[in-house]
């Protein structure tokens, strides 16, 4: 089956002046068949705020791609809008690339709401959630956090009006620990990276082991630089081999959000030991390798539409977008003042090829949902693992629960 | 699963003396697409063996045996055609061009044409067999999955899995004519043999949908509940009802379930234990068997009807899909 690629139409421009921005109008993106005697009705505008990566120096067999992220609204966009064909609902995208030079996201976002746009999905990291969300609350703006996992968003500093589809730092720690727990590797080894990132996601997991009763055999930081990112002719470091030594643990846990070192770890150790945690054995949102709940289809349509494999930004971005839809559909109406509390209700429930529908916590506003345990080449397991219990759904076994909860939304 | 297998194997002694006792047993074929193994199981319903495997194309997913039994459709998912099958020698004889990606399929009243649900293309494709022509493309939701034929002929039900809705769909102008909303992921659509009801079950909304088909609306949801299983696991895929409009079984996913239901009160009976993932059902023309394939586990099980039991497990190829019989 070959499809040419989706057509790009003329860029459109933002109110902003200096915003990078390819906002498509819908009719374009759609089949070109008509819908059955629909109507035009009213358009539902999404905005989708990301900062494209600067291409990589040299060659990089992984580089990040350019529209990481926003890809996953493209095709979440067209979901949209297949639904919609029934439903009377037409959905556009305003896309808004942030330059190194341009505008701040707080003032993009402003910008969309202006326009009208009443949806925001933002691709960046934390300090940029929180601009975006107080500088958009009272105007009926919903929010969602596709990228930034700190739990701080969803504890003391959360915000009424963003919904975080990305899963915590706390979700992906727990998710790691049962599969460590079910196997009974309960003595962890940490090895921390030299980045607050880092340190927040060791923060985690000390939290993590605590919940689980794992132990901490050791914690140890990273100082030999990004070891991983050297390439093949860079001799084995054996200062990096030796600085494990000594060290009585089952699994070796690096916390290295940037990527950095953490590949450089497996293979390497003094003793034979699997690694886990932001390289090795992962917990995450969307793998390559999933096939399973239909994910077989989400993987072929993507790759024809975006021409290379999805990654789990683009997941996150796209159930961002297909929360504004399903909700839509079964409200019928995107109305905000009727979407944003439905989101938070138990009623709303999101299919995204994870056997189980997804949901948001009316607490603080996570969304709910399985983690896929998975090596670079096959998934592991799913979590949450079987026999973790919770009188509301096994999801709660992920991450913050009601009762630990510090989220006071103002 | 040890349970499963203990309650086939003290059954399969049972359905030996029942099938003895009601005297020669008319030899149905049942055929099995295995969605990995890239092969269709032939199993024999009157001795429950496997006579034969055949070869078909790539991942191979709905299956139908033509009015006369003498030609097996099998969708061949990721070759994008459909393979015409000769049963007498499982040989391929021709394919029929089913447009991308066509997952499962139900032949008109008259064993032509054939309605296509075409899941990663949003629409449903309608073939004319003999002239292997393509008679119209009707635009539906993403994931077009399950399709439900009117008794008469004369309303197709497609439903699609990330709209969640059944389309209603004229075969005579091949237009939309309505459109209902229901749970999350609705995989399968079934009639009533009176064609005044229709079953739509949702896999990830954990329920069956039973719509009136002249109002277009959901009347009743069915839901489960299983001591000791997971209310997540429970995901209703294929669904079966009587011809007298008494019964009917649905089949639940990863509960290892089937769900036997009476189908004028709509109370679930009981659930029978099978292999695991059980997704498509198909009865035997006389409906005294019900067989189900069971994905995770690599067989079929096989239920009496009658009786309410599982009477027997048959090892197949692998991650076995869908299940037809054929009619003589």
């Amino acid at each position: 089956m070959h499809r040419s690629p989706l057509s790009r139409l003329p860029v459109l421009a933002l109110a902003l002046a200096g915003l990078v921005s390819n906002g498509r109008p819908v009719a374009a993106q759609e089949p070109a068949v008509p819908p059955p005697a629909a109507a035009p009705a009213s358009e539902t505008r999404i905005g989708v705020i990301y900062r494209p990566q600067p291409a990589p120096a040299s060659y990089d067999a992984e580089a990040v791609p350019e529209d990481e992220g926003v890809a996953g609204a493209r095709m979440a966009i067209q979901d949209n809008n297949t639904t919609g064909r029934f439903t009377k609902q037409t959905y556009a995208l305003d896309e808004v690339a942030l330059a190194e030079d341009g505008p701040r996201a707080a003032d993009a976002a402003k910008g969309l709401v202006e326009k009208g746009v009443k949806y925001l999905v933002l691709a960046l990291p934390a300090a940029e959630v929180l601009s975006v969300a107080d500088a958009v609350k009272g105007q009926g703006a919903v929010v969602f956090n596709a990228a930034a996992p700190d739990d701080v968003l969803r504890g003391p500093e959360c915000r009424g009006n963003v919904f975080h589809v990305v899963p915590s730092r706390a979700m992906q720690t727990d998710a790691l620990a049962q599969f460590l727990t079910f196997m009974r590797w309960r003595k962890i080894f940490l090895i921390v990276g030299p980045n607050e990132a880092d340190r927040l996601y060791a923060e985690a997991w000390k939290n993590t082991a605590r919940k689980f009763a794992l132990k901490i055999q050791a914690e140890k930081p990273w100082t030999f630089g990004p070891l991983a990112r050297a390439r093949g002719d860079t001799p084995t470091r054996s200062e990096a081999m030796v600085f494990t030594r000594g060290v009585d643990y089952d699994m070796a846990i690096v916390a290295d959000e940037a990527g950095d070192w953490g590949d450089y770890v497996p293979f390497r150790t003094v003793d034979p030991r699997p690694v886990a945690g932001t390289q090795g054995l992962i917990a995450t949102t969307w793998h390559p390798t999933l096939e399973t709940w239909g994910a077989a289809q989400a993987q072929n349509r993507f790759r024809r539409l975006a021409g290379r494999l999805m990654r789990p930004l683009d997941y996150q971005v796209w159930a961002s977008v297909r929360a504004v839809g399903d909700a839509a559909t079964t409200k019928k109406t995107s109305d905000p003042a009727v979407i944003a509390p439905f989101l938070a209700d138990p009623a709303f429930s999101l299919p995204a090829y994870k056997g189980v529908s997804l949901s948001f916590r009316p607490w603080d506003h996570q969304l709910r949902q399985p983690l896929i345990v998975v090596q670079p080449k096959a998934v592991v397991s799913i979590a949450p693992e079987q026999g973790y219990l919770h009188q509301r759904t096994p999801l709660d076994t992920l991450g913050v629960d009601l009762p630990e909860t510090t989220c006071k939304f103002k | 699963m040890s349970r499963c297998i203990k309650a086939g194997l003290s059954a399969a002694a049972m359905a030996a003396a029942l099938l003895a006792a009601s005297g020669p047993v008319r030899a149905y074929t049942v055929y099995v697409s295995n969605e990995k193994g890239n092969s269709v199981s032939v199993i024999d319903a009157g001795t429950l063996a496997v006579t034969a495997t055949w070869k078909v194309g790539r991942r191979p997913r709905g299956i139908t045996v033509s009015r006369d039994g003498k030609e097996l459709y099998v969708c061949a998912s990721d070759d994008d055609r459909i393979d015409v099958l000769d049963t007498s020698s499982g040989k391929t004889l021709r394919s029929l061009r089913s447009g991308p990606d066509p997952e499962q399929f139900i032949l008109g009243p008259e064993g032509n044409p054939l309605y296509v649900a075409n899941e990663d293309d949003s629409q449903v494709t309608v073939i004319d067999i003999e002239k292997n022509k393509v008679l119209a493309e009707v635009p539906v939701g993403v994931e077009p999955e399950g399709m439900g034929l009117s008794p008469d002929g004369k309303v197709l039900v497609n439903t699609s899995e990330t709209t969640n809705m059944a389309h209603f769909i004229d075969t005579k102008t091949f237009q939309v004519i309505d459109n209902v909303l229901v749970d999350a992921r609705p995989r399968f659509a079934e009639f009533t043999s009176d064609g005044k009801l229709l079953w739509v079950s949702a896999e990830v909304g954990g329920t069956v949908s039973i719509i009136d088909v002249a109002a277009r609306r959901v009347v009743k949801k069915i839901s489960f509940k299983i001591p000791g299983v997971n209310d997540e696991a429970i995901q209703p895929v294929g669904i079966r009802i009587t011809k007298d409009g008494a019964k009917a079984f649905v089949a639940l996913g990863p509960a290892n379930r089937i769900a036997v239901i009476d189908a004028r009160s709509y109370e679930v009976e009981k659930y029978l234990p099978v292999g695991q993932r059980v997704w498509q059902l198909a009865f035997t023309p006389d409906q005294k068997l019900l067989f189900s394939t069971n994905g995770t586990s690599n067989d079929v099980s096989v239920v009496d009807v009658e009786a309410g039991k599982v009477v027997k497990s048959i090892p197949v190829g692998l991650l076995p899909w869908g299940v037809a019989v054929s009619p003589q």
